[in-house]
């Protein structure tokens, strides 16, 4: 009866240590003035709630361009990401295929050896993607990792439906189509979701390769403004008509709408991710 | 992530027809090799070139001649390592530190937090605290280090706190003596409940009936743990850890280089941060290309010498050969 009330301890105080953080930053980001002024920042709980802040760094200027930048880069991505991934997996799904084997190996080397940040940055300048937001997608394109899960997962397709298709006279790309993708919907669900985090999240690669400031995505900013601490681009003056939310809030509001798209597709992540990863890591 | 490099054997492979077996397979396969194009190519552009690129690691490069017209200086890129430049002598002994200390406090985090969660009684109360204790792994490192600040940082909550109650702040963040306490808990917060997703897999998967079988032997529940649930998950632990020795030169490369200026180059520069600060901002290219070509053979080796070990020792290992 102990352990089990020590146990139920630990893990609740585990998960407040998650909870509590969250709540602190959305509270500051809808506090008021007078409440951050009134406790120097400390906000657990916004008295007078309001969404001051987000009007203010909503209204067009660096974030709005960064936040449009990297909704674009991300949609964008994913979909050619997923295309790749999915077609290729698929081409590598049928053992004893013509080159199956070189080219699996070849996608398996990717995950035992990486070429480096340097001959990385050099190939990218050299084709010409600097300061392009191509830089951005397409490295993360085809994932080796991503690619051996959904091969993996479509392996499973029972060998006796693809026959019968091709007997029925489909051709490979239509029996993908209509008869392995409608059956692996939760490995495309999550393969697809983690290419989406993965390009809202990314920091480095923009850091990297884009010089131009202003095509800065959100996590750029978000490290400028709230890691750095220091001052945005923007005109501050001509934000919000002479009235300023307090900075704390501004901050915490830009760490906020950068976890939205997570928020939003997480409870979508959580139902399939289990399956989908376990599929392609603890199988065999 | 056990991976079939020995497919099995073709279940198609009809007999030979007239045509030579090349020409029909080409035939019968062409247009399932077409559909692999796009992203062979990808992985063609964006892996196996830059590969190529690591021969600046033997060149005199500058950026304004190109890769090619550079000229070949053999190994003296490499002399950095090999004369043991102070700088690249921090940043080795730095990243060794770092890697040890995650993988004797980060490594058993979630192995632990998976054996609590998986004793706990009630399915839902389960899928509740595992659905919280995922989450941070899909926050960025910007994010994750912009709530550090926000909690511990100076002007953060827990120092605000202790100033408005007349009590001594801690000063947390951008202290370099606390630097490597700081991002091992960034790391354990970050990621160690969605570490225990392989490990509770693996948990589920032990057979019921041996913890009977040693219920009725009189085993106690430390007992049970030791003998029955342990030895069940260890070709995972075994596995996961194989990973984690061919990252012993590659840690938290974003996490580190967000806090490096409020700690300085002292106590936080890595080998991945050396080859950006020497090559991409001090235009060190080669020097930065031959320490990162090392740093890669080096963790290919830890690999495939662990994956070794783990077979001699009858584990399963990453792959099977």
């Amino acid at each position: 009866m102990i352990i089990r009330a020590v146990k139920g301890v630990v893990v609740a105080a585990c998960c407040a240590l998650v909870i509590l953080p969250f709540l602190a930053v959305f509270s500051t980001s809808l506090a008021d003035q007078a409440q951050v002024t009134a406790t120097g920042g400390y906000v657990l709980w916004p008295e007078r709630p309001n969404l001051d802040a987000y009007r203010a760094i909503l209204a067009g200027g660096v974030v709005t361009r960064a936040l449009l930048v990297s909704i674009g880069v991300t949609v964008v991505g994913t979909l050619l990401s997923l295309t790749c991934i999915t077609l290729l997996a698929y081409s590598l799904s049928r053992p004893g295929s013509l080159l199956h084997r070189p080219i699996l190996l070849m996608v398996l080397f990717t995950l035992l050896f990486a070429p480096g940040m340097i001959p990385m940055y050099l190939t990218i300048k050299q084709l010409g993607l600097l300061d392009s937001y191509w830089s951005l997608i397409l490295p993360g394109l085809a994932s080796g990792f991503q690619i051996i899960i959904m091969r993996a997962f479509f392996q499973e397709v029972p060998r006796e439906l693809i026959d019968a298709a091709r007997i029925d006279g489909a051709g490979e790309l239509r029996i993908l189509l209509r008869v392995v993708l409608p059956l692996s919907k939760a490995v495309i669900a999550v393969v697809g979701l983690f290419s989406a985090v993965a390009y809202w999240n990314a920091f480095f690669n923009a850091m990297l390769y884009l010089n131009d400031t202003e095509k800065w995505p959100l996590q750029l900013v978000l490290r400028t403004y709230v890691v750095d601490n220091s001052a945005l681009g923007v005109d501050a003056a001509d934000l919000s008509g002479g009235f300023l939310p307090p900075p704390q809030s501004m901050q915490m509001a830009i760490l906020v709408l950068s976890l939205v798209p997570i928020a939003i597709v997480y409870p979508f992540l959580q139902k399939h991710f289990a399956k989908g990863i376990l599929i392609g890591a603890v199988k065999g | 992530m056990a991976l079939d490099v020995k497919s099995p054997p073709a279940r198609v492979a009809a007999p030979p027809r007239r045509a030579t077996p090349k020409v029909s397979r080409l035939r019968r396969d062409g247009l399932l090799l077409l559909l692999g194009v796009p992203g062979l190519l990808v992985i063609l552009l964006f892996h196996y070139v830059p590969m190529l690129g690591n021969v600046i690691a033997f060149k005199d490069y500058q950026p304004f001649l190109g890769i090619w017209e550079a000229p070949w200086v053999g190994f003296d890129n490499f002399r950095v390592i090999f004369n043991g430049d102070p700088a690249f002598l921090n940043a080795l002994v730095n990243t060794l530190v770092i890697s040890l200390v995650q993988i004797v406090f980060v490594f058993p985090v979630p192995i632990a937090l998976a054996l609590l969660l998986n004793s706990l009684a009630g399915e839902r109360l389960k899928r509740l605290a595992q659905s919280i204790l995922y989450l941070p792994h899909f926050m960025s490192w910007v994010v994750v280090v912009a709530i550090f600040q926000h909690m511990l940082g100076n002007a953060g909550l827990l120092n605000t706190f202790l100033r408005s109650h007349d009590l001594a702040t801690l000063p947390l963040m951008g202290n370099p003596d606390l630097f490597l306490a700081l991002i091992t808990s960034q790391v354990i917060w970050k990621d160690a409940g969605w570490g225990t997703i392989i490990f509770l897999a693996a948990l589920s998967r032990v057979d019921p009936e041996l913890y009977e079988a040693s219920a009725m032997d009189g085993a106690s529940r430390m007992r049970q743990l030791w003998h029955v649930t342990l030895p069940g998950i260890r070709g995972v632990i075994v596995l996961m850890l194989i990973l984690k020795l061919g990252d012993v030169l590659t840690v938290g490369f974003e996490q580190i280089i967000l806090q490096q200026a409020m700690v300085g180059a002292e106590v936080s520069e890595v080998l991945d941060t050396y080859v950006y600060t020497y090559g991409v901002v001090g235009g060190n290219w080669g020097v930065a290309a031959a320490v990162g070509l090392v740093k890669g053979l080096v963790g290919l080796v830890l690999v495939l010498g662990a994956n070794k070990v783990a077979h001699l020792l009858g584990e399963r290992g990453l792959y099977t050969k």
